[in-house]
């Protein structure tokens, strides 16, 4: 894995209230480019929050954040050129096609026509969808709904891709082919910044964060985690800090 | 490739691929505009009414006929107690009592002038007022008939009177059919430009790919125009689907210039979109938004004159008009196809709504927002 000490994500006492709640309590990280990064927490920990924020669906409240280079206040529309996203909620559309998902957001990417017709052929290829590229999207398996949406979400190349929850509700095989696609992505200089329940994903992170409560209460690769919590695996250490 | 190329083609495909889209397009309209029209009737036909004759007499006679021959009556019963007539009014088997008294033609005949009394059922005021003018106009039609066989007196002879013969100008038949036809098509393209519209909208936003798309570089117009320009176009469409329908079915007059008509339907579009693009942006889900654009849909239609005349309604009635767009277009369809105005008498209203596009739509693009 080729870590280089560039930050192509950067935050700085990010705060994000909902009312009198708290959802991100002054959180401090940096994302190096190329890694992959896991954010982890508990359900309502506050993962889903500061990714929307990260991605220029959500405003903070304060802090200093600046994703691939630009500042979240005032250049979101450049970040998102140079962002990919997969969200929780399944977002291909339903009622077009393999073929017309992949085509639409090359186009919403400005794609020209042949570099569209390349890579769809060749994503289809790898996926093993080319027979099945005409069909709605509603009418195949999760598990390929998952992938494509992935590939789909990296069909631009973009520097980073954020992806939440990308794996829930899928079979563990398929999770193993979802994280080496994940793992190929990197191959091709785009870092991920990923969230999850599955603590053993985490351990396929370069880094991980693990978020209690809105604050982020570790930080380190999974192996120094491991030993600093004097822990046999990613699911003792988060236990041992979501119990606490 | 140009993004919104690229958005244009995927709306249209998803439109197009929703089976309930085409029958909502083709059928309902149609059917709408066979049944509403006929079924929004303002004429009376078939009222029930029930005859107490006390009298027995020729004259008595002569009147009863006079309303069983007339196509608006249907005489249900027919009897010398008052009460029983009552009594069938007060069940709703009779709308109207046409009460003939003892002596009703002596009276007549001695001191020529009589009693004649009736007895409408009033809980549909529009409707009782109705019966009443139908009564009155046979009634007359007796009257002086009577004149002219009993008293040798010519309708319109030895006494002065003036008659009267109303010219109708615009729809000379009274086809009420016309009327309510041009109005049932402003509903239509109304109701598919906002609700429509609305509801695409809406429902991108409940299956959450709106979220994925506020994550592209889509620029927030290149979003708004891909989504309200197919509805745009499909409405004018259905504008002039209903008035091909409407000339072949009731002979639809088109006394003015078409061209002048989607003009304006054009921008009173604009209008019907940005309220439906307005909606969406302050409703979560497809409920929400069918209870608030139910309630615009039906105060703007029930106001905007479709059924009874603007005219008609009070002051501060008119003057909430203002603000309801399909009441400037019902006035302006019915005055360019029956009356055949040009630009300039209908220039108020078409800068009214020009404003009102302007308004709404800048309302509604700023309500929108990409990020919370």
């Amino acid at each position: 894995m080729t870590v280089a000490s560039e930050h192509i994500i950067e935050v700085k006492d990010m705060v994000k209230k909902f009312g009198s709640f708290v959802a991100n309590d002054r959180l401090t990280f940096h994302v190096y480019r190329g890694e992959i990064f896991g954010f982890l927490g508990a359900n309502g920990a506050g993962k889903t929050t500061a990714i929307r924020i990260l991605c220029g669906l959500s405003y903070p409240t304060s802090g200093e954040i600046r994703v691939a280079g630009h500042d979240v206040y005032h250049e979101r529309e450049k970040i998102k050129r140079k962002i990919g996203y997969m969200s929780q909620k399944f977002s291909l559309y339903e009622d077009l096609t393999v073929s017309e998902n992949i085509r639409l957001y090359a186009g919403i990417y400005r794609l020209n026509r042949k570099q569209i017709n390349q890579r769809e052929e060749q994503l289809l290829e790898r996926l093993g969808l080319l027979p099945i590229k005409n069909r709605l999207i509603r009418d195949i398996p999760l598990g390929w709904k998952q992938k494509l949406a992935f590939s789909v979400a990296i069909f631009h190349k973009p520097d980073i891709v954020f992806l939440d929850e990308p794996t829930g509700g899928v079979d563990p095989i398929t999770r193993r082919q979802f994280w080496e696609m994940i793992h190929d992505a990197t191959q091709e200089g785009i870092t991920v910044f990923v969230t999850t329940h599955y603590m053993d994903e985490a351990e396929y992170c370069d880094r991980v964060s693990i978020m209690v409560d809105g604050r982020i209460e570790a930080l380190d690769k999974p192996a120094v985690l491991k030993k600093k919590f004097d822990s046999k695996d990613m699911n003792e250490v988060f236990l041992k800090l979501a119990r606490n | 490739m140009n993004i919104l190329y690229t958005l244009l083609i995927k709306e249209f495909k998803q439109i197009f691929r929703n089976r309930f889209m085409l029958p909502v397009i083709f059928v309902i309209p149609v059917v709408q505009m066979i049944v509403l029209t006929y079924a929004a009737s303002l004429e009376m036909k078939d009222i029930r009414m029930a005859v107490v004759d006390q009298d027995f007499s020729s004259a008595s006679r002569l009147l009863i006929s006079e309303f069983s021959g007339s196509p608006f009556f249907e005489i249900e019963h027919q009897t010398s107690n008052y009460d029983e007539a009552m009594d069938m009014l007060g069940r709703d088997r009779v709308d109207v009592i046409l009460h003939i008294q003892h002596n009703f033609e002596k009276k007549l005949y001695i001191e020529y002038e009589t009693d004649l009394q009736l007895v409408v059922n009033a809980i549909n005021a529009t409707e009782a007022g109705l019966v009443n003018a139908y009564c009155n106009q046979i009634i007359t039609g007796f009257n002086s008939q009577i004149r002219a066989d009993w008293f040798g007196m010519e309708p319109s002879g030895t006494i002065v009177s003036l008659e009267i013969i109303p010219e109708f100008w615009y729809n000379p038949l009274l086809d009420y059919k016309i009327y309510m036809f041009s109005g049932i098509l402003v509903i239509l393209v109304t109701l598919i430009g906002m609700l429509l519209t609305a509801l695409n909208l809406v429902r991108e936003k409940e299956m959450g790919t709106t979220e994925q798309i506020n994550v592209t570089p889509i620029r927030k117009y290149q979003f708004i125009i891909a989504k309200l320009l197919p509805f745009w176009v499909i409405a004018i469409f259905e504008l002039a689907f209903g008035l091909l329908v409407g000339r072949i079915l009731y002979d639809l007059p088109m006394v003015g210039d078409l061209g002048l008509l989607f003009l304006f339907a054009s921008i009173y579009l604009f209008v019907v979109l940005g309220i439906g693009l307005f909606l969406s942006t302050i409703s979560n889900t497809q409920q929400q938004l069918m209870f608030v654009a139910f309630f615009f849909m039906i105060t703007f239609i029930l106001m905007s004159g479709v059924f009874t005349p603007v005219d008609s309604m009070p002051r501060w009635a008119q003057q909430i008009n203002i603000i309801n767009p399909a009441a400037y277009f019902m006035r302006v369809i019915r005055m360019i196809l029956l009356k055949g105005s040009g630009f300039q008498d209908i220039s108020r209203e078409f800068y009214s709504m020009g404003f009102y596009a302007v308004i709404i739509l800048t309302l509604a693009v700023t309500n929108y927002r990409k990020t919370t």
